[in-house]
């Protein structure tokens, strides 16, 4: 085989492999592409009912209800707030050690029907005082928090539904169950 | 005194490396052998000033020195010794001065066992080594200085992150960075050889045992992390596509893609370009994981420096040198013209199929990895790109991958028949389809994992298949022993590290088949999954060195049979006031039985259970993987270029 054949089928073997390459990633990114929303967000524009997509914001204090499904499963029902917005979240499984009543969390799901999000993950994270940046940004969205003044106001002061902690409600920052 | 000491070494180092590099671009191009010469003893000096710099480093994390800014930021007092010297690495500060220290050991080791290269060429090499440490030196003293000090000292420090406190952990940065570092000295070999404008058998001959030895401490530092992340996060899985986990995978591909096509410049002179071309790519990549991990764009558990000011310099030393190189290799890669030829069906082309479907895997991951950030930064949007993404764009690449990786090294050089070939694995495809079938039959319309275990025995049978071809066990067995002592070590490290793949594949197989339940059990009450029964005895309170921890006390019966007693725990470290998971594990070997504490209410406790079928197999493959890289690496070819080991210890001590 002479070297120009040879470079000829090098170059069309290279093309495929970048061709496929790029076809496979272009194919799995319409499917397989997150979206992040905030409760606003939502409010604004419903997603579509079977595309998951995350939802963060702040815990809303006073909202956390732990119970146990008919099955015998652990679930937590919460609510997460961007200060303008509410969504009701649902969610089967142990939460993370960082998740706390008054503190960002980001979790992974679909929006049902009822308007309720249906949480397959809350995602962890390990830092008390970290506060995820799409949340940070979220928050800055929604009008109630000027970034240029300094920083965010007590996550506890967030609450738009419940302006005072709910009675019973677990202090933020403790260990919240018995 | 002693901060100042390893400030002013550091410093010293920069001197150095500056020296090194000159002298060694200059007296190559000028021909002039003193200062060629000059460049081996200074690499010397610049790998003795950076080790006593971590030295003193070390020292101030071991007496928990409280004026130092490093130590009062992540350490304690009250830390265990291991974790105290282990710490020295476990922030952005000391990680740096590590990276520094390895790129400084393998200078010295070009310098120690290159005394046989051409004085030009290794020269050259270590200039171009000294000026990568010339940038992470100023890096290091001009932005995140390592000794700074405070004043006044406060009492204690702040502690480190309880879940990098962790023997696994300790141990993954500088396995990790032996890897990233390591393919330095493969990009300081093709920038040489393009400035040269030769590349030559004796050239792939060089570079082959480095890409080997930075390919297998790479695949021991993902291993380790990946088997961290396993058993201390406590999600029960074992890779997430994490960004961080994405940077330490690209360069690992390329890498992988480097080793192979070394090979063919080192038997057939061909391929040069593009050997020189992935020489730059894998380095490139490995300075694009610092990047990413250190510069804080990515957010995860290992994003701790958040200065962009370290970010700018990171991306402008990866500009410079990446950069720089692809510049160099626009202008020079016509210069080296091939001279083997080979027909697309030989042992050469399956190599080059090799080299094309890992360098595409390697773009899939690197568009989700780095997607995520353009989209943030041109389009405004908040996207994350998740494991499905990279499950279905790599696995139409993985399985043809798999398929030529037991085929390519029973096919002869330069132009081949496919018939024979196929003839020789006949019982590895066998192999494969029964394990195929078995699964489909045991575990019903479970695609993912039935290919995946036909892959494990494809690549395990097609590897012993090559290796009782070569040493003739079936047509004549009784010199069959002989022959295998003669085989060179380099066959014997393929075959091993093929099949170290086949049983990480028969892992992550198994823990396709994983199952796992939630359940909330009162003290007594038990659950059973996947045949064993899980009891609940008890929750306590425990006291550990620098915590307190809540310890459930589960009890495994199978069959009314005691099988083990499991402890899962949730500790509480009151420096830092961060809670962890700790998961307790029991390995059958056949299957890892898993357990996690969750939140306990209505005084009974959550526990998540696991059942991950031939979980250990993964990194028990990854393990055998890197003894196949080891293996190879021994081999008399590489040992005879190596010079006399006397030598080089006397040039340690002068």
């Amino acid at each position: 085989m002479s070297r120009k054949r040879r470079r000829l089928y090098l170059l069309l073997l290279c093309g495929l492999g970048l061709g496929s390459a790029t076809a496979l990633s272009l194919s799995a990114f319409q499917d397989n592409l997150v979206f992040f929303r905030s409760p606003s967000d939502i409010m604004q524009e419903a997603p579509a009912p079977d595309r998951a997509f995350r939802l963060g914001g702040l815990v809303e204090t006073g909202s956390v209800q732990r119970e146990t499904t008919p099955d015998g499963r652990p679930e937590a029902r919460f609510r997460v707030t961007d200060g303008a917005s509410t969504i009701p979240v649902t969610y089967t499984g142990v939460l993370p050690d960082l998740f706390r009543e008054g503190q960002g969390v980001v979790t992974l799901g679909k929006l049902g029907p009822d308007g309720v999000f249906r949480a397959t993950e809350v995602l962890a994270r390990h830092d008390e005082n970290y506060m995820p940046p799409e949340v940070a940004d979220a928050l800055k969205r929604s009008g109630h928090w000027n970034p240029d003044q300094g920083a965010p106001p007590p996550a506890s002061s967030w609450n738009t539904l419940t302006p005072t902690p709910a009675v019973g409600a677990a202090p933020p920052g403790g260990r919240s169950g018995s | 005194m002693i901060p100042e000491l390893g400030h002013f070494a550091l410093a010293l180092a920069l001197a150095l490396s500056l020296a090194q590099a000159v002298f060694g671009l200059w007296g190559a191009q000028r021909a002039e052998p003193r200062l060629m010469a000059a460049t081996a003893p200074l690499a010397i000096g610049t790998l003795i000033a950076t080790g006593t710099a971590f030295a003193c480093l070390m020292w101030s994390f071991a007496v928990n020195d409280t004026t130092v800014s490093a130590v009062v930021q992540n350490s304690h007092s009250a830390k265990p010794m291991l974790y105290k010297l282990t710490g020295t690495w476990g922030n952005h500060e000391g990680s740096m001065v590590l990276w520094v220290l390895i790129l400084a050991l393998c200078g010295g080791a070009v310098a120690g066992f290159g005394r046989k290269l051409p004085s030009t060429l290794q020269a050259r090499v270590l200039a171009v080594l000294a000026l990568v440490a010339v940038g992470f030196l100023a890096f290091i003293l001009g932005t995140s200085d390592p000794f700074l000090r405070v004043w006044p000292p406060p009492m204690d420090g702040q502690g480190l992150n309880p879940i990098l406190q962790d023997p696994g952990l300790a141990f993954h940065p500088p396995l990790l960075y032996l890897g990233y570092v390591g393919f330095s000295v493969t990009f300081a070999f093709a920038i040489a050889a393009l400035i040269e404008g030769r590349v030559d058998a004796a050239w792939g001959r060089w570079v082959r045992p480095w890409a080997l030895a930075a390919w297998s401490f790479l695949t021991l530092g993902i291993a380790l992390g990946s088997w961290w992340a396993y058993y201390e996060l406590g999600w029960g899985g074992y890779w997430f596509w994490d960004p961080v986990e994405n940077a330490s995978l690209l360069p690992w591909l390329a890498g992988c893609a480097l080793l192979h096509s070394a090979i063919v410049v080192e038997k057939r002179e061909a391929l040069k370009t593009w050997t020189v071309f992935l020489a730059l790519l894998a380095f490139g990549l490995s300075l694009l994981g610092t990047f990413l991990v250190r510069s804080g764009v990515l957010n995860s558990v290992h994003a701790f420096a958040n200065d962009p000011a370290r970010g700018v310099f990171i991306l402008f030393l990866l500009m410079v040198y990446v950069g720089g190189g692809f510049a160099l290799f626009a202008w020079r890669a016509a210069a080296m013209a091939p001279t083997g030829v080979f027909a697309p069906l030989s042992r050469e082309g399956a190599l080059v199929l090799n080299n094309l479907l890992l360098c595409s895997i390697a773009a899939v991951v690197l568009v989700g990895t780095l997607y995520p950030m353009f989209a943030d930064l041109i389009l405004k949007q908040k996207i994350s790109v998740g494991p499905p993404f990279f499950n279905s764009a790599t696995l139409p690449l993985v399985v043809p991958l798999i398929g030529a990786m037991a085929l390519g090294p029973v096919l002869p050089w330069k132009r081949a028949r496919l018939w024979p070939a196929l003839q020789r694995l006949w019982w590895a495809a066998l192999g494969a389809l029964a394990a195929l079938l078995l699964c489909l039959a045991l575990e019903g319309q479970r695609i993912g994992p039935a290919l995946g275990f036909a892959a494990a025995a494809w690549l395990i049978l097609g590897a012993a298949a090559d290796i009782a071809d070569r040493i003739a066990l079936f047509s004549r067995p009784r010199a069959a022993l002989a022959r295998a002592r003669g085989l060179p070590r380099a066959a014997w490290g393929g075959a091993i590290a093929h099949a170290g793949l086949g049983v990480m594949m028969l892992g992550l197989a198994g823990m396709g088949l994983a199952t796992d339940r939630l359940a909330l059990l009162q003290p007594g009450q038990s659950a059973s999954l996947a045949g064993y029964d899980y009891r609940l005895d008890n929750v306590q309170d425990v006291a550990g060195p620098n915590f307190s921890a809540r310890r459930a006390t589960v009890t495994v019966t199978r069959n009314g049979r005691d099988v083990v007693v499991l402890t899962p725990e949730r500790r509480s470290f009151p420096v830092g006031r961060m809670t962890t998971t700790e998961a307790a594990i029991h390995t059958t070997w056949l299957s890892d039985l898993y357990v996690v504490l969750g939140d306990e209410r209505d005084g009974g406790a959550v526990l998540r259970i696991h059942h991950n079928p031939l979980a250990p197999w993964i990194w028990f493959g990854a393990a055998i993987m890197a003894l196949g890289g080891g293996i190879s690496l021994s081999d008399r070819r590489i040992r005879v270029s190596a010079p006399a080991a006397k030598l080089a210890r006397g040039e340690v001590t002068a």
